[in-house]
């Protein structure tokens, strides 16, 4: 999801009694629940998954704060605004929480921005699309941040410690953020006409995206088995989906919102809302690169970046120059 | 260009509660360290005080030494209060 497709560089997944040796111990411990830490010995694939998962989550992270950073200037009220920059600075936050996880497992994170920055590492497609409304801040809280619990709160166990550390810390944040979203559409709803249809007209912009964030089914995926196996991950994308789905649908109701998908129903035998084919073709056109916002997003992060180059040069230098002369004083 | 170095964050979060580690930040000094500190762990009340240590100052035991490190100390029950009878009718013990 804010990792939507992972590869393991698995070809099978192998149980237990297949492997041997260390591979087998650590299998084992896996099935047991033993949380694996960073000095524990891992396989280089369960390692590699995890710098490619966690790293995207962190990038998602950080290049999330972009189309919510477009309207802090632009907030409502002052109120609007206080909210929203705790929040984008919560994101700046999971970023960093998550870069941190990401270097117990031997990467830099000079490295990590490096692969972000030439195009080379993925992040969420969710965030290449534009707000151009108030509106869209409000869905980006109720619906993205609502995928992201949905997401989230399973990664709370998973078997690297300093992942499921993070995730937890991450969870106790983002109901907060949901709730502001949520807010936002509420007053909107309550609102003139006018704000009522530009509530609708976020909304329709943002629910099948949403629903891409979750990721293509995999089921069948090699990667999305060995991911479980190692209880790096715990459901398929289709039960998160199917669960963001139906705890979401009741809240656009509330609002008196339409959701855009004329498939949409309740099954009551299965006790699940049916849904719509989902346009899978835009979601790899925007995981390609060429989503509404792709190169705007990237452009920006790779500006800030290096606009603030001599700032953490004048900063190292400033700092070595000092423990040079508090060494020299000694 | 080199990276500021890395720094492991612990903070307290209650007077009267140990320091507890939390994660780690990259700084260009110990000011510096405690600052971002501040603002990545501690956004909600989480803290009372916090320290820093250069990740590369930490010293920790090995994952594989866990069997000669802890492994004495699991058949030692007598150093815990359950080995011992206590007569029902003796009470405050
Ligand atoms: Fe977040
Ligand atoms: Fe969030």
């Amino acid at each position: 999801m804010y990792s939507q497709f992972v590869d393991t560089g698995s070809d099978r997944v192998l149980s237990s009694e297949e492997l041997e040796g260390l591979e087998r111990a650590f299998q084992e411990r896996i099935d047991d629940e033993i949380t694996i830490e960073p000095r524990d010995w891992m396989p280089e694939k369960y390692r590699e998954t995890l710098v490619r998962q966690i790293s995207q989550h962190a990038h998602s992270e950080i290049v999330g704060m972009l189309p919510e950073g477009n309207w802090i200037t632009r907030a409502p009220n002052l109120r609007r605004k206080l909210i929203l920059l705790a929040k984008v600075q919560d994101e700046a936050g999971h970023g960093l929480y998550l870069y941190s996880a990401a270097e117990t497992l031997g990467v830099s994170r000079e490295e990590l921005i490096d692969a972000l920055h030439a195009g080379k590492a993925k992040y969420s497609s969710i965030f290449n699309y534009p707000t151009p409304t108030w509106a869209d801040i409000g869905c980006i809280g109720w619906l993205v941040d609502g995928a992201a619990i949905v997401n989230q709160i399973p990664l709370c166990r998973c078997s690297y410690g300093p992942y499921a550390r993070a995730m937890v810390r991450v969870c106790k944040e983002e109901s907060f953020h949901q709730r502001q979203g949520y807010e936002i559409m509420l007053d909107l709803c309550r609102g003139t006409d006018e704000q009522r249809r530009m509530a609708q007209d976020a909304f329709n912009r943002w629910w099948w995206p949403c629903l891409m964030m979750f990721g293509p089914a995999d089921g069948a995926s090699v990667h999305s088995q060995q991911s479980m196996a190692w209880k790096i991950k715990r459901h398929t994308n289709d039960d998160l989906r199917q669960r963001f789905i139906d705890q979401t649908v009741p809240q656009a109701e509330h609002l008196g919102l339409s959701i855009p998908d004329p498939d949409l129903k309740w099954n009551e035998e299965q006790g699940h809302y049916d849904y719509g084919e989902i346009d899978w073709n835009e979601f790899w056109q925007v995981l390609k690169g060429n989503g509404p916002c792709n190169r705007e997003r990237l452009e920006a992060r790779r500006n800030a970046y290096e606009d603030g180059a001599w700032v953490r040069e004048a900063a190292r230098v400033h700092a070595e120059k000092r423990a040079r002369r508090e060494r020299e004083a000694a | 260009m080199k990276e500021w170095p890395l720094w492991e964050v612990f903070i307290r979060s209650k007077h009267g509660l140990a320091h507890k580690h939390v994660g780690s930040i990259h700084a260009a000094d110990a000011t510096m360290a405690v600052e971002n500190a501040r603002d990545v762990y501690t956004r909600r009340n989480e803290g009372a005080s916090i320290w820093v240590v250069r990740s590369e100052n930490i010293v920790s035991s090995a994952p594989g030494d866990k069997e000669i490190l802890f492994d004495p100390s699991d058949d030692k029950v007598y150093r815990h209060p359950t080995f011992y009878e206590v007569p029902d009718e003796i009470e405050n013990m």
